[in-house]
């Protein structure tokens, strides 16, 4: 699917491009998305590596064991392939709750790691596992309570109110999230 | 307040797990050291996949099909009370987070933020994530090429995530 949608992209936004005559335009951003791709890698590898030591702290002093305890009722009944004390579930805690407090930075090592934990579970590893896509769904449906960027966004033009938006955006990303799961079920059984 | 309060949130969670960990006699150093290394291969590995999601995403949006799209879809829009100039962020919200985040600010910029499209964007923006990066990111680091269905129940999750942020806005913040 990727691969159909990547080649999509690609073919018709060339010929779209040569057809309307931004020709400028296509070379330009050839050799600009290298550039972007690397400025972004270069953003997130220092803040990946600093939370990946802090979180081999937690891990080792049994932080992490303990908050996924504490959220494991909940995790079993979304994630039932997962055998209990598995090490995917106190990672998938903890980037759940970096998402919660929006720290998306934090939380992206989180979820790496957890992917990755994951994949020891996944008897085809090519192919991704029921738990991986309903990891993933929980991720993309953005678990916030606090959006802390759009807030930040809206202080620095000038609103009156900036944290007004807080209630939708919570009610939202809960419609979304147990919308998404229910899907994710929905797909997962069909399949 | 909030933002206060997300002020505290980074520094307190540095404190707690390094201050637990030397209660637990922890190596805190020495751990925090090695669990940092991992990210070299973590981005050695993401790396192509996100050149290469760039690379077809930059590509696509530059050749402004998705105008044409808005275009088409412009009366179903106006029918159903959705002002037009949220459309590009609802489209390009789930395939990348910066452009939508620069349209959120061009919003903010020509409406206000406390205008109901600012608060529209506002809310889109906050409730939903990008779905293309991070199942890039995901899948990409530890080499899954077989998607399955994820991408249709990211896809669905943001669809719902969108819809539910109209009626919100339009219950309570209009």
């Amino acid at each position: 699917m990727v691969n159909k949608i990547w080649g999509f992209f690609i073919v018709v936004g060339v010929i779209v491009c040569i057809l309307t005559g931004k020709v400028d335009v296509l070379n330009n951003e050839i050799l600009e998305s290298t550039k972007s791709s690397l400025d972004m890698i270069i953003k997130i590898f220092p803040v990946m590596a600093l939370w990946l030591g802090i979180m081999n702290i937690a891990t080792e002093s049994g932080l992490l064991n303990k908050l996924s305890n504490a959220l494991f009722p909940i995790l079993k009944k979304i994630f039932p392939e997962i055998p209990a004390g598995h090490e995917s579930l106190s990672l998938i805690a903890s980037n759940i709750t970096a998402n919660m407090f929006g720290l998306g930075n934090a939380a992206t090592p989180f979820g790496l790691k957890a992917m990755k934990s994951l994949q020891e579970l996944n008897d085809k590893k090519d192919t991704a596992s029921r738990s991986m896509i309903t990891f993933l769904v929980l991720n993309t449906s953005g678990v916030t309570i606090i959006p802390t960027t759009i807030i930040s966004l809206r202080m620095m033009y000038g609103s009156k109110n900036p944290t007004e938006i807080v209630f939708a955006c919570i009610l939202a990303t809960l419609i979304s999230t147990i919308g998404g799961l229910i899907v994710d079920q929905i797909l997962a059984k069909r399949r | 307040m909030i933002e206060q309060i997300s002020n505290f949130i980074i520094p307190l969670l540095v404190l707690i797990v390094v201050g637990y960990g030397i209660y637990k006699k922890v190596n805190v150093y020495d751990v925090f050291v090695s669990g940092a290394t991992e990210s070299f291969d973590m981005v050695f590995t993401m790396f192509p996949c996100l050149l290469g999601m760039i690379f077809g995403i930059n590509l696509f949006l530059k050749s402004d099909v998705l105008n044409y799209v808005f275009t088409l879809l412009k009366p179903a829009f106006d029918q159903l009370r959705i002002p037009t100039e949220i459309f590009p962020m609802m489209l390009l919200r789930p395939i990348s987070g910066s452009s939508s985040l620069a349209i959120l600010n061009n919003l903010y910029v020509s409406y206000g933020p406390d205008s109901f499209i600012g608060k529209l964007g506002s809310v889109i923006q906050g409730s939903t994530d990008t779905t293309f990066y991070i199942l890039t990111l995901y899948f990409g680091s530890i080499g899954i090429k077989k998607i399955r269905y994820s991408l249709i129940a990211g896809l669905v999750a943001d669809v719902i995530g969108i819809v539910s942020a109209i009626l919100l806005v339009n219950a309570f913040l209009a």
